[in-house]
């Protein structure tokens, strides 16, 4: 396991290297710090409270790769024919206006899209080599390695703050103790754990709106997923709410990788390693953040991201 | 085999394998899965059978003297001599037409007070819970009700219009709930329109709302009817029964349910095909009834 | 309408005539009177129904009606527990095999079903409530009942041991196929209400159940049925009410015995069914017992309805996340459930 590694913020990282740096860290098992220094701002250094450096100890993710992905509603092709690819350990943003397909697209990477009747997606979804729309691979298995965080917060209604988070793990028959240290470690790793810690029996829908979606994530955690998708996680939030979730996602991406759907382009900024824009079904471009946002390729992104539409 | 493999296994992706399903938990999922399927078949099944005995038993006992002769007590011969049950089937259409003049307008005139006047005032929510009593109440206690007030408190005996007040009785509730339900589906913004014409609000209610809520109403009311015809117990001692035909409602009244009960019991073989034949008949009635209120349904330009 | 101005008149210009005002108050004030007569008329049936009954209370206590064990008529005892056991045992084995079959029912329609398929099995279902009692009874007594003796006996024989279930005579009339026929007649508003709170389930926590990787069946353990919870025990206890006050269907397949009977497969009686089968030449103290068994009868299903309805409508507005429409969606999903299932 990698230990933690430099406090040092790493700002501007030539495109090239890095993915050298994915490459290498996949291809070994035991990756070396000073290849792979995991991203972290000072600020999250500073939440993290000492006792749970354990918990949230980096470990390599998994990389996702979309090959020619299209998505259909019926005969309507929402999403039309995308290559793209989520590094392992890095957030990557997917902006794009209201219908252009991006949520459609995300739904797709754990098969959720398939759920509405009539949907149907083509082409291949590669979890780390591994398509995930190959028939002989099992949908369910596919959900609980890619995990998903909804736009409104969902905690079951019925279920305590602990059966929320305890309800992924109790599927696979986790019990007792070894459960109880599952659930406190998710809601650790998702900033919720000293708030709620007293009252575990309470129900989870007398939270906050920021709580409830920071629960969410911890629910999301506890199955101990490789990918987590968030589709406009902080719509539904105050930007204090935001912020703190914005922050636990830059902890959380040395466990998992994250894509993240955002309509807010001062968030996708914030947050993301690498950003994607889509456009009508399409994937216009993708690229570190900081170009896309200062420097795009594509005319049509500078129009979104100058804000002359959308 | 899938490639997320089994736990513990090695497969392509070493990385996946731990999140594969357990055998244990795709068996459950596919046990429980059957097992809700097999309730389903299981839920249908009686239908099936029900359907099926009917035909059988009762379609031999159909022919043009089964609908044009009235029953006989003369069982001791069996065979023709036992007749049809020509006076059931006109006395249920004369006992449930006459239920429904009477349900039909109170209800939809309770109905329309709830929605347009009544509202949410402690008035109306008082009216609105006696209404949900009233639907619990055993049809059996109806005719308990009709037959103290009209039989035992008039000294009179019982008659076919006594009946028609006891089913009646039983439609109100359904037909109350059934056209509130309807007109609350209304939207606001018609009524509102037609008010702020200047149009005073009896006319917005006949002109504009009943219109509207004609096709949904007319559903509630045939179901409602479609219970009536089929209920025997109110019947029992208030419509009773008689073997002829009778357009007198103020007399003895025969009916299809309380027919079918009376023969039910009886020893004759050939008694018994005929209460299949008017089982037949009444749920072929029945079944029409409510085709016909899905089909208005469709059409309702509201639910 | 004189709303034109009247130069100098003692009316202002926007003012009705009282003529042209006399429809809206003739309808407000007639409609208001129908829905108070209403009122009145449920009061005082119930007024009278208990003077009716006052007689019966009066010579044996109303605590030695309720559960005095001994209905004979020639000697004039009223004790009605045979009556009110065997509504309830009758009632209890219609919930028993009835909810889960529907509850299953409507699982399968709402979570498993092909799209395509859903209307005509919902239809099918509702369709059970279309057959009238008397139609149960007959089918109930000449088709049912035959066919079942045979397995009847066969389990009354294996499971001897067991009080109550084993060990006797199968009669064709007897409390089981009664209790297995009203499980029939309650099955359509059992389901149609499951239905109504299932299909209110928000997609939102069904995917995020289906999120975590949880397998179909786990899904529906997970964000269905504890959602639906109380409104399925309200239609369960709707019914329960159903099965309560059901007169003809029990009346001919429970049998005429008015002593409690001994195992499951014997015959009984019913409250039901005893007003159905004595109350033609019931004479004095006699009638009077049977006009309080309707009393029995009316409170039960009063009591058992407004349980029901309570838990059903707290259940739809809870649910409808304070949609305006929701109290309507709560009225109209037992509205809905009472005209097509016939409660």
């Amino acid at each position: 396991m990698t230990p933690d590694g430099p406090t040092s913020e790493v700002t501007d990282v030539d495109p090239e290297s890095r993915s050298e740096l994915d490459r290498q860290r996949q291809d070994s098992s035991e990756p070396s710090p000073e290849l792979a220094p995991p991203r972290i701002t000072s600020s999250a250094i500073a939440s993290t409270p000492a006792g749970s450096r354990a918990d949230t100890e980096a470990k390599p993710g998994l990389s996702v790769k979309l090959e020619q992905l299209r998505a259909f509603y019926g005969d309507a092709e929402q999403v039309k024919g995308i290559d793209l690819e989520f590094r392992a350990n890095e957030v990557t943003a997917i902006i794009g206006p209201s219908g252009c397909g991006k949520s459609t697209m995300v739904r797709c990477i754990n098969r959720m899209h398939e759920e509405i009747p009539g949907a149907r997606a083509e082409g291949r979804v590669l979890l780390d080599e591994l398509d995930v729309y190959d028939p002989s691979v099992d949908v369910v298995a596919v959900r609980r390695a890619v995990g998903m965080v909804f736009q409104k917060p969902n905690p079951f209604p019925t279920m305590s703050i602990f059966d929320n988070v305890a309800a992924g793990p109790r599927l696979s028959s986790r019990r007792g103790g070894d459960l109880r240290a599952m659930v406190e470690a998710a809601l650790r790793s998702a900033g919720l754990w000293d708030e709620v810690a007293e009252r575990l029996d309470e129900p989870g829908a007398g939270l906050s709106g920021g709580q409830q979606q920071r629960l969410c994530i911890a629910r999301s955690l506890a199955v101990d997923p490789e990918v987590i998708l968030m589709d406009e996680p902080c719509s539904a939030l105050d930007p204090i709410a935001t912020l703190k979730i914005e922050e636990l996602i830059d902890q959380l991406k040395t466990r998992v990788t994250i894509v993240i759907v955002t309509h807010n382009m001062q968030q996708a900024a914030r947050v993301a390693d690498r950003t994607a824009f889509m456009l009508g079904g399409e994937l216009v471009e993708v690229g570190p953040t900081q170009e896309i946002f200062t420097k795009p390729n594509d005319s049509r992104t500078e129009e979104y991201v100058t804000g002359k539409f959308g | 085999m899938s490639a997320f493999g089994a736990p513990g296994e090695r497969s392509e992706s070493g990385q996946l394998a731990r999140y594969a399903v357990s055998p244990a938990r795709r068996r459950k999922d596919r046990l429980a899965r059957g097992g809700i399927l097999a309730c389903t078949v299981i839920a249908l099944i009686p239908l099936a059978l029900i359907v099926y005995y009917l035909l059988r038993k009762g379609l031999g006992a159909w022919s043009t003297s089964f609908f044009t002769t009235d029953p006989t007590g003369n069982t001791f011969f069996g065979g023709s001599s036992i007749g049809g049950i020509k006076s059931a089937i006109l006395g249920t259409v004369e006992i449930v037409a006459l239920a429904s003049a009477i349900a039909v307008p109170t209800g939809v005139g309770v109905a329309v007070w709830l929605v347009e006047y009544g509202r949410i005032s402690w008035f109306a929510q008082t009216v609105r819970f006696f209404v949900d009593v009233l639907t619990g109440v055993p049809s059996i206690v109806f005719g308990l009700f009709v037959y103290i007030v009209l039989v035992v408190g008039t000294g009179s005996s019982y008659a076919g219009y006594k009946g028609s007040i006891a089913l009646a009785l039983l439609m109100l509730p359904v037909v109350i709930r059934s056209a509130e339900v309807i007109l609350l589906l209304v939207p606001a913004a018609l009524r509102e329109s037609a008010l702020a014409l200047g149009a005073p609000r009896w006319r917005v209610i006949f002109n504009i709302v009943l219109p509207t809520a004609l096709p949904g109403m007319v559903t509630g009311v045939l179901l409602a009817v479609a219970r009536a015809a089929g209920e025997t117990a109110p019947l029992l001692f208030t419509a009773a029964y008689t073997q002829k035909t009778n357009f007198n409602l103020g007399g003895f009244m025969n009916s299809l349910p309380v027919q079918i009960y009376k023969d039910v019991t009886s020893p004759t073989t050939a008694v018994v095909n005929r209460a299949w034949g008017a089982a037949l008949a009444l749920v072929t009635m029945i079944l029409l009834l409510n085709l016909i209120a899905r089909l208005i349904a469709r059409r309702s330009r509201l639910a | 309408m004189d709303a034109a101005a009247i130069p100098g008149g003692e009316r202002s210009v926007l003012e009705r005539s009282p003529l042209a005002r006399l429809p809206d108050r003739a309808l407000k004030y007639g409609l208001t009177a129908l829905a108070a007569l209403i009122l009145a008329l449920i009061v005082y049936f119930f007024i009278r129904l208990v003077g009716q009954a006052r007689p019966a209370f009066a010579k044996e206590g109303v605590a030695s009606f309720a559960f005095g064990n001994d209905w004979n008529i020639s000697a004039e005892r009223f004790g009605a527990l045979p009556l009110l056991v065997g509504t309830l045992i009758t009632s209890v084995l219609a919930l028993l095999i009835g909810v889960p079959v529907a509850v299953a029912a409507a699982v399968y329609a709402t979570e498993l079903c092909p799209l395509r398929l859903r209307t005509p099995l919902t239809l099918l279902v509702e369709l059970l409530a279309a057959v009238p009692s008397v139609v149960y009874g007959l089918w109930g007594i000449f088709f049912l009942a035959p066919k079942l003796q045979g397995a009847e006996q066969w389990v009354a024989d294996r499971l001897s041991l067991i009080p109550f279930i084993g060990g006797g005579l199968v009669t064709i009339p007897n409390y089981f196929i009664t209790g297995l026929v009203l499980a029939i007649m309650i099955l359509p508003i059992v389901s149609a209400i499951s239905r109504e709170v299932m299909s209110t389930v928000p997609v939102d926590h069904k995917e995020a159940a289906l999120a975590l990787g949880a397998t179909r069946w786990e899904m529906i353990r997970l964000a269905v049925l504890p959602y639906c919870r109380s409104g399925i025990v309200g239609g369960a206890m709707l019914g329960l009410g159903r099965a309560i006050g059901e007169t003809i269907a029990v009346t001919i397949l429970i049998g005429d015995a008015p002593r409690l009977g001994h195992h499951l497969f014997a015959q009984g009686y019913s409250l039901a069914a005893a007003i159905a089968n004595e109350f033609g030449e019931a004479q004095g103290v006699h009638r009077s017992a049977l006009f309080a068994a309707g009393l029995v009868l009316f409170v039960l299903t009063l009591l058992v309805n407004a349980v029901a309805r309570l838990l059903v409508s707290r259940a739809a507005r809870a649910n409808s996340s304070g949609a305006p429409v929701g109290s309507q969606a709560a009225g109209g999903m037992t509205a809905l459930a009472d005209t097509a299932a016939g409660a």
